[in-house]
């Protein structure tokens, strides 16, 4: 048989190949630009205590997860319980982000407050971002969203989506770790 | 026969008006914003992506974050950005990805340059097999005898 007729089979086995590969990769998990940039700024107040602002700048020193959430994030309810966990092994301090949308026009002070009264609050501090610029400054476009943030306000990781047991056993905490050290 | 063509006729009447109505409906209501603003905004908006639908561009998707970045971008060209730093504030923020038009770098070269290095490897294929064919072939003239006989073939058909 002439050996110039498997060429295109092998052609052919190698676009499978590829297409097999895309099949298991989540099209909506893409590199963010901000891994190892500073984290943006913000002044936003905090949500129980409105009165109070936070900045990033306050956390220099700290190795700490910004969770980017909202009561209207249907993935966030998934990852609450896992967020509580996580915060009762006290490893690393986590920090909410509760914000919504401009045309969203319903109190999500209130429905954070209260929601985190009823299901247990694993965040040592939340601030409220009510119009979402914050969240636009931290590329977010799929909550939840999780930035690892190290001593010196560098983004170090990034979670798309709710964090699961894999990546905080696998990713975050070791990663904490190593810069923690 | 007769009443199905009528009925077809009709069908065919208030489809046109149904289209008609909704495309009427369909036009954004367009805010008292400067028709140049918009135009800009438009313009510039459908070269991006929407992160979250990610098929739509960002001028076309209903998303909640969408309609954020539209205000933004909004925002920033009455400041008098130009549309160079309204996309580099973008990239700043989701990467490359946003951009429906990719830029040329590294990264991207099997992207952009791909298609061309297969149409010039299928170029070279296929003049190499056409010549290989070509001297495959021998060509050898009829004898007399065999153009005479299909001289008659060609007659008689």
């Amino acid at each position: 048989m002439n050996k110039y007729l498997l060429i295109p089979l092998v052609l052919f086995m190698g676009l499978v190949g590829f297409l097999l590969v895309g099949l298991y990769r989540d099209p909506h998990e893409l590199p963010s630009p901000l891994i190892n940039k500073a984290a943006p700024e913000f002044r936003l107040p905090v949500l129980k205590e409105p009165a109070r602002i936070l900045t990033p700048k306050e956390m220099r020193g700290k190795v700490w997860l910004l969770n980017f959430w909202g009561t209207w994030c249907i993935a966030c309810r998934d990852e609450h319980p896992r967020l509580l966990e996580y915060a009762r092994a006290n490893l690393i301090p986590i920090y909410g982000a509760d914000y919504k949308y401009v045309n969203d026009k319903t109190d999500e002070r209130e429905a954070a407050i209260q929601f985190l009264a009823e299901n247990g609050d694993p965040y040592t501090l939340t601030i409220y971002d009510a119009d979402g610029r914050a969240s636009i400054d931290y590329g977010v476009y799929g909550a939840p969203e999780s930035f690892l943030i190290d001593k010196n306000g560098v983004i170090r990781f990034k979670q798309i989506g709710p964090i699961t047991d894999d990546v905080w056993n696998k990713q975050i905490l070791p990663l904490a770790r190593q810069l923690n050290q | 026969m007769n009443v199905n063509v009528r009925l077809t006729t009709w069908l065919v009447i208030i489809c046109v008006l149904l289209i008609g109505s909704v495309s009427a409906f369909a036009k954004e209501a367009q805010p008292n914003e400067d028709p140049q603003i918009e135009q800009r905004m438009k313009h510039l908006t459908e070269q991006l992506r929407c992160m979250v639908c990610q098929n739509e561009t960002l001028a076309d998707s209903r998303a909640s974050l969408a309609e954020d970045l539209r205000i933004q971008i909004r925002e920033q060209i009455k400041a008098g950005k130009t549309d160079q730093e309204i996309i580099a504030y973008l990239t700043a923020r989701y990467g490359d990805y946003v951009l429906y038009n990719p830029p040329v770098k590294a990264k991207t070269y099997l992207l952009w340059f791909g298609p061309f290095i297969l149409l010039v490897a299928g170029t070279v294929v296929l003049y190499r097999y056409v010549r290989i064919r070509r001297d495959k072939i021998h060509e050898a003239p009829l004898t007399a005898d065999e153009r005479k006989r299909a001289e008659e073939i060609l007659r008689e058909a």
